[in-house]
């Protein structure tokens, strides 16, 4: 009988979150390859969009109830993913490396002798076998690795893996088990939603402010462009310890690593700790007055001029192709 | 009350990687190797504690590696930690191994509350903290920017994406520290002095066979340097049509 690949979804607020159906796709297409089947299990108590999933092409999905169980709890969490993956005797188990992901991961590796391959940027099989690649050294080096134990956990860089929605039609199976009295010893008792901002890290594009914007100020320049994109505001370490932005906003070795579709650093030299945390970025644009600075070497589209004057005209010109 | 903080030694941030010839590991030469950024943290909190706590409080450093890594808990026992341990390894050990010769040694110290830094910034695989404290069955709350712990109740604010979860756990526990905790103390050179006396106990980690097996380690694909489009507002409009048209992000 085929072993079994488990993909742990995501939900907030009742919700599954964006990076839950790049789990669910990248679980189908390894199940694919390495000929295992596929399910997925998510907890919480009613969600919304559960249904959504059928999209993805993922047939087999288990939903653990409780009303105590909308907010994550680690010890709870634990326990049921771990117990399930000894009863379905799941051979890998794929998690999104979000703060959700890399806190349960490891807790549940631990409980099952489990090899923990993090924050993998690319999976691959080859001779039946899976390989892994993930960046080390804060990006300056990738480090392919495979598991040797019997049980694997994975988490996958949110926005690296893309969700595909599946041509043919498979049927879900959504089946909802009752959780009774989970172990709610350590559990999240309130969630602090930072005022309505998008974040950094779950944002399709940043524009990231540095210390060439002279003055906190002139942040609502980066303001107005981020509006303008939909977009979140990053910013460099300089202007996080001068108390100009939140440290929420750091992009960096010391602050998030993301990943979006388009990242543009305002005023910003691209020191190496900066780039750590924002070289993976599909597209980069740079707006720096110095030709020289390093982030240049990085950027796809650059603009050597001053952001005083650069940054009210991209804003311009962004609404108009937006209306 | 015992505490822990395990402190990894990890090459400066700013340091170019250079891989070595077995292609597993980076080239030691040149690189400079300092205590990672996240565990002055985990210090800082804890000695906090200690001074919280009161009476025969203590905090022990313990780092899993080779003799180098004394270093690092020397620099912990200048900032004020009380004793070191090295447990001692020259061979590479992904997280879990660590985590295991860590966990036995906790158990080993009696320690009740233990502090990881968020991510080691050399394998950056930040979950050493969370298999440290399953392997002790310990609470766990990581990614900790404030923390209260009042009798064996604790509450911690953790960074997640969007906001901050306020968690509850009770002792014993692990906390993995985020920047935004506290603001490390400087080593007084008062502290230097004192630390060249305070005692590094040294340990052969029990061996243990890693779960995962490096293949290679490779530098990233070098990225095509893009274009400088100008030098003022002017070319903003391509630069629009461009990201519309070509990359098609917008
Ligand atoms: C342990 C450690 C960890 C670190 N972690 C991080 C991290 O996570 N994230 C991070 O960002 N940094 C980090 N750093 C800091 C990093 O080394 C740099 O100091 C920082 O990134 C610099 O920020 P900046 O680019 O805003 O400032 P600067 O380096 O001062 O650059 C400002 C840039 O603005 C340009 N400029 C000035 N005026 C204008 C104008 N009018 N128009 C256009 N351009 C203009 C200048 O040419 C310059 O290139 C870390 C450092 C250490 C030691
Ligand atoms: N070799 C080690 N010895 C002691 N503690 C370590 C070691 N490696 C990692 N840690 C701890 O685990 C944390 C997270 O590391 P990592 O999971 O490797 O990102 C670090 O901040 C340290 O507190």
């Amino acid at each position: 009988m085929a072993k079994t690949i488990l993909a742990v979804l995501e939900q907030r607020e009742n919700k599954l979150k964006k990076s839950a159906y790049e789990v669910v796709t990248t679980a189908v297409s390894l199940s694919k390859q390495l000929n295992l089947n596929a399910k997925a299990v998510v907890i919480g108590n009613d969600i919304g969009n559960l249904d959504e999933i059928v999209k993805y092409g993922m047939g087999d999905i288990t939903h653990f109830k409780n009303g105590d169980l909308a907010n994550y709890s680690s010890t709870a969490y634990t326990d049921i993913v771990t117990g399930f993956v000894k009863e379905i005797e799941a051979e890998y188990i794929l998690f999104s490396d979000t703060a959700f992901g890399k806190d349960l991961a490891p807790r549940v590796a631990a409980k099952l002798n489990a090899g923990c391959l993090i924050d993998c940027v690319h999976l691959e099989v080859s001779d039946g076998n899976l390989v892994a690649t993930r960046p080390v050294y804060a990006g300056k080096a990738l480090m392919e690795l495979k598991p040797k134990s019997e049980i694997k956990v994975i988490t996958i860089r949110p926005n690296v893996f893309k969700a595909h929605s599946s041509e043919n039609n498979v049927i879900t199976n959504i089946v909802t088990k009752e959780v009774t009295s989970p172990d709610l010893s350590t559990r999240v008792i309130e969630f602090k939603k930072s005022e309505g901002k998008l974040d950094v890290a779950e944002a399709d594009i940043i524009v990231s402010g540095g210390r060439g914007l002279k003055d906190p100020e002139n942040f609502k320049l980066i303001e107005d462009l981020a509006e303008a994109l939909g977009a979140a505001v990053g910013a460099s370490r300089a202007v996080v310890d001068a108390g100009w932005r939140s440290h929420r906003e750091q992009v960096g070795q010391t602050g998030k690593t993301v990943s979006p579709s388009l990242y543009i650093a305002c005023g910003i030299s691209g020191a190496i700790q900066h780039l750590a945390g924002m070289s993976s970025s599909k597209y980069i644009v740079a707006i720096n007055k110095d030709k020289d600075a390093p982030i240049f070497s990085i950027a796809d589209y650059g603009i050597a001029g001053d952001v005083f004057e650069i940054l009210p005209k991209l804003t311009e010109e962004i609404k108009k192709i937006k209306t | 009350m015992k505490i822990a903080v395990c402190i990894s030694h990890v090459p400066d941030t700013a340091t170019k990687i250079n891989i070595a010839k077995d292609e597993k590991t980076i080239d030691p030469n040149g690189v400079t190797y300092i205590i990672n950024p996240y565990d002055e943290f985990a210090v800082e909190e804890a000695l906090k504690m200690k001074e919280k706590f009161g009476g025969d409080s203590e905090v022990i450093a313990i780092s899993v590696g080779g003799d180098n890594n004394k270093e690092t808990i020397r620099k912990a026992l200048a900032m004020g930690v009380d004793r070191g341990i090295l447990l001692k390894d020259e061979n590479f050990r992904d997280s879990f191994g660590i985590a295991k010769a860590l966990s036995d040694e906790i158990k080993i110290q009696g320690c009740t509350l233990v502090f990881f830094g968020k991510q080691s910034v050399d394998y950056d695989n930040a979950i050493t903290g969370q298999l440290t404290a399953s392997m002790l069955g310990y609470s766990c709350i990581a990614v900790v920017v404030n923390l209260k712990i009042d009798g064996d109740k604790i509450i911690a604010e953790r960074e997640i994406e969007g906001g901050k979860e306020v968690v509850e756990a009770k002792l014993p526990a692990v906390i993995t520290a985020q920047k935004g905790l506290n603001e490390p103390r400087y080593a007084s050179l008062k502290g230097i002095m004192a630390a060249k006396k305070k005692i590094i106990e040294e340990k052969q980690a029990a061996s243990f066979e890693s779960l995962t097996e490096v293949i290679r380690l490779k530098k990233p694909a070098p990225k095509k340097p893009g274009r400088i489009l100008g030098t003022d507002s002017s070319v903003v409009p391509e630069l629009v049509k461009l990201l519309h048209e070509e990359a098609k992000v917008i």
